[in-house]
């Protein structure tokens, strides 16, 4: 008897979409479940960007994950070089925290102009986010696109408050943006039609799903995620059939397990490894969920979950 | 394969008697053949159509019970493939390693270890439950005072691993009352090591290489009488243990193909000796449908965020985890301590505290019972409102605790302020922010 694996039934594909100017990526493409190359194609692997911010994190990022950083965190365009040449980032995510309004609540043109500084230090796609302020995030996305006229940027996070301005100035200055919407297939397919009646194509689209870390919400984005994927590959959902981005980092070093130090919680093992491992299994469960784009910030994690890619593939 | 209601009415007594409550024998079979009756109600069943109707109503996945020293486990017993399409039930069991020459020292430490190593949340207990002991020089007596030490003291399950079948034996004595999985029994030595399970009534691991021969060994064993069988593909590398995964179980699923229905072991230990591999491995083996993850040590470094994700796949996604209502005191707050207020939703919780904690501000926050729904949603049911959390800031004993009589309330349920304003006339309402992520710079500036 020789045993078939029963086969699963597709009827959609996810449509590729090509991110940044020099060493564009092509994200998407998958005709099956996140890795069930048995049965279907995924002709562009899974990417990881690397986490800058144009502010000095030590405030916020726990010691282990500072550690790396800690000669350029001063400096994003330098920070954003090492990421290349020495951790051989494939892009590059610039969190444009000074913007945050109940922070620094920095100008748009000086965020601006930071953005522009890191695109032109690197040659590897940049993704721009702001701080989810949709109102002030309009505001700096919409001169970061400006700015960075031919970077082929990704800006984000565009959300259904804001998504006409951005959209628009994505539009006009050829950028790609990333649609937060709250954990909701729903809401996720809506803000993609509102993208779409605002004229921007699908081939510039990335669904931001919503994401939670390791034991602070990850189920809910791995179900949403994996819904996605159902709707977009089996139900012929074609406004879901688009390449989803996850940014992993900030929501797993800000959980209380990575930041109790060895002191503070010996009993949960080694700090350092351990928030490591809190970063690296969450890309991989959302990984398989179908995780196309991951945004991650410790070497270590992303070494890990890049070599689980590939051997995955 | 279930059976439509034709189908079981063929076999049925067709007398209409009535006895199982339903008024005819036809009503009694639509019953059963949607799961809303059980074939014991009958008294006048044949013994050989209870056969035919028990085969046909097992689970796909047979559910495999495994004994700890005070509980049973249960492996497999899965129906879907998704977690949203239903629930995942049986959390994978997660194993660590014992070489049959370690000496008693290093296996009383790695005990006492196992032990210690539990982590409460959310009113679970999470932990790893099993130990595989593995047989590395063909020592029977040695091989047997492992598996006895685990018996003594620890309240771990038990896996016997050896390819020789009177070490397996001999670890089966000297366990028996932990009745551990015996690993493996495979094309070669299926008759004795399948004879051993079924004398001692043991769960049995069948090993092969390949899906046609595996098929064959399951078919053979449980022609031998087993039922408690957990499958190892063989595979060793985490692509082919992906496939082999999500083969197995679309097998019984899809195909009703009843030589995979049953629970799977996968062996991270085997494929690397990188611990930080090793536990990302067995991730993936959580995410996708690993009945048993075998790691070498157990390390709280990587068994801690492998139990968060473990959690996290296999919480019910019809029922939102919660929390215990009530006074949580945060950074040691005093009586002069600023005073918050959320919902016992274990996510909200959970990302509540983790700002607050985060931010340093001594913080008495109050939990108010929400049944387990957000802010927003339990706002929109009612459950959230004014008066009633007006109520409880009265009842819950916080004036006892603290002389601050100022509230500090979610951003999102700022429609309430005006009614509890009313309920609590010498309290001062402050909204706070909307998003969790703003907590600290809002509270330090109180
Ligand atoms: C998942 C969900 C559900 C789930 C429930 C999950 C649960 N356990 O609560 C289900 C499907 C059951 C559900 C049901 C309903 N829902 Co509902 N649901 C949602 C959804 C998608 C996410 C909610 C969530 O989990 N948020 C995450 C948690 C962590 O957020 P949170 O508790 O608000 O906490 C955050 C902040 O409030 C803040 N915070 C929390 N506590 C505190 C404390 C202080 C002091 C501070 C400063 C801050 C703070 O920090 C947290 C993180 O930022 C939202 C839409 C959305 N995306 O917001 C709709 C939503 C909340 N639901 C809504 C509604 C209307 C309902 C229903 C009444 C009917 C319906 N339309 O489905 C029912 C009611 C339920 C009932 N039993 O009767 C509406 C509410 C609209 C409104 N404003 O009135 C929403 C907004 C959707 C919408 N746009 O229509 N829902
Ligand atoms: S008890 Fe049995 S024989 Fe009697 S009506 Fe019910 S099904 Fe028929």
């Amino acid at each position: 008897m020789a045993f078939e694996i029963p086969k699963g039934k597709y009827s959609g594909a996810i449509k590729p979409v090509t991110v940044g100017a020099s060493n564009a990526l092509t994200l998407g493409g998958e005709t099956a479940y996140p890795f069930y190359l048995f049965e279907g194609q995924m002709p562009n692997k899974p990417r990881i960007a690397m986490e800058v911010w144009d502010i000095d994190p030590a405030e916020e990022w726990p010691a282990p994950v500072l550690e790396p950083f800690k000669d350029v965190v001063k400096d994003p365009a330098a920070w954003a070089q090492k990421c290349v040449k020495e951790y051989g980032a494939e892009a590059i995510c610039l969190i444009l925290k000074s913007t945050d309004p109940n922070g620094d609540n920095a100008p748009a043109d000086a965020a601006a102009a930071t953005a522009k500084k890191v695109a032109d230090a690197v040659d590897v796609p940049l993704i721009v986010y702001g701080t989810s302020a949709v109102d002030k995030d309009a505001e700096v996305l919409a001169a970061v696109a400006e700015a960075c006229v031919g970077k082929k940027l990704v800006l984000g996070p565009v959300q259904d408050k804001n998504f006409k301005k951005i959209g628009a100035q994505a539009l006009a200055y050829d950028h790609s943006v990333s649609a937060n919407t709250p954990i909701d297939v729903n809401l996720a397919k809506q803000l993609n039609i509102l993208l779409g009646n605002l004229g921007v194509p699908e081939s510039k689209i990335l669904i931001d799903p919503t994401t939670g870390g390791l034991g602070y919400g990850m189920e809910y984005c791995y179900s949403v995620m994996e819904r996605i994927r159902m709707a977009a590959l089996t139900q012929d959902d074609d406004k879901l059939m688009l390449p989803m981005i996850n940014y992993v980092g900030q929501e797993v070093w800000k959980v209380k397990e990575c930041r109790q130090t060895n002191d503070e919680a010996p009993e949960l093992g080694d700090q350092a490894k351990r928030g490591i491992m809190m970063e690296a299994i969450t890309a991989a469960s959302l990984l398989v969920a179908g995780s196309d784009l991951l945004i991650m910030r410790h070497p270590e994690s992303i070494k890990l979950a890049k070599s689980l890619i590939e051997e995955l593939s | 394969m279930a059976l439509t209601g034709i189908a079981i009415f063929k076999m049925l007594p067709k007398t209409n008697c009535k006895e199982c409550g339903f008024p005819t024998c036809l009503a009694f079979a639509m019953a059963l053949a949607s799961g809303k009756a059980e074939l014991a109600a009958c008294p006048y069943v044949s013994e050989e159509a209870k056969e035919k109707l028990s085969a046909a109503s097992a689970p796909p996945i047979r559910p495999v019970k495994i004994d700890m020293k005070d509980a049973q486990i249960t492996t497999g017993g899965e129906t879907v493939f998704f977690r949203h399409e239903k629930t995942f039930f049986n959390p994978t069991i997660l194993a660590g390693t014992l070489n049959s020459d370690l000496s008693d020292a290093d296996i009383d430490a790695k005990l006492s270890a196992f032990m210690k190593m539990q982590f409460e949340r959310v009113g679970f207990n999470l932990r790893p439950q099993m130990f595989v002991v593995k047989d590395v020089n063909g020592d029977a007596a040695k091989f047997a005072a492992v598996a006895k030490a685990i018996v003594d003291k620890s309240d771990a399950a038990i896996v016997l691993m050896s390819d020789k079948v009177e070490v397996l034996k001999a670890g089966a004595e000297a366990a028996k009352e932990r009745k551990p999985v015996l690993y493996a029994a495979t094309a070669a030595n299926a008759d004795a090591v399948g004879g051993l399970a079924k004398e001692m009534g043991l769960p049995v691991v069948a090993k092969a290489d390949g899906y046609d021969a595996l098929a064959e060994l399951t078919t053979k064993l449980t022609g031998m009488g087993l039922q408690d069988i957990i499958l190892d593909s063989g595979a060793r590398t985490i692509k082919q243990v992906l496939q082999d995964n999500i083969a197995i179980r679309r097998a019984p699923l899809l195909a009703q193909f009843k030589p995979f229905g049953f629970p799977t072991i996968n062996l991270p230990c085997e494929m690397t000796d990188d611990p930080m591999k090793e536990a990302l491995y067995a991730s993936i083996c959580i995410a996708k449908y690993g009945g048993i993850v075998v790691l070498k040590d157990l390390d709280p470094t990587y068994i801690f965020p492998l139990l968060l994700q473990r959690l996290n796949i296999y919480t019910d996604p019809q029922r939102p985890m919660i929390v215990t209502p009530g006074i949580y005191p945060l950074n040691n707050p005093d009586e002069n301590s600023i005073i918050a207020i959320t919902t016992n939703f274990a996510l909200t919780y959970f990302i509540v505290t983790g700002e607050i904690e985060g931010s340093k501000v001594p913080t008495w926050l109050l939990i108010k019972d929400t049944e387990g729904l957000s802010v927003m949603t339990a706002w929109a049911a009612g459950k959230f409102s004014g008066d009633d959390v007006g109520m409880f800031v009265k009842k819950c004993g916080i004036v006892d605790k603290a002389k601050t009589r100022s509230l500090i309330i979610p951003g999102y349920a700022a429609a309430i302020s005006g009614d509890l304003e009313e309920e609590l006339p010498d309290w001062k309402i402050l909204i706070g922010p909307r998003e969790a992520a703003h907590i600290p710079a809002f509270f330090k500036a109180q």
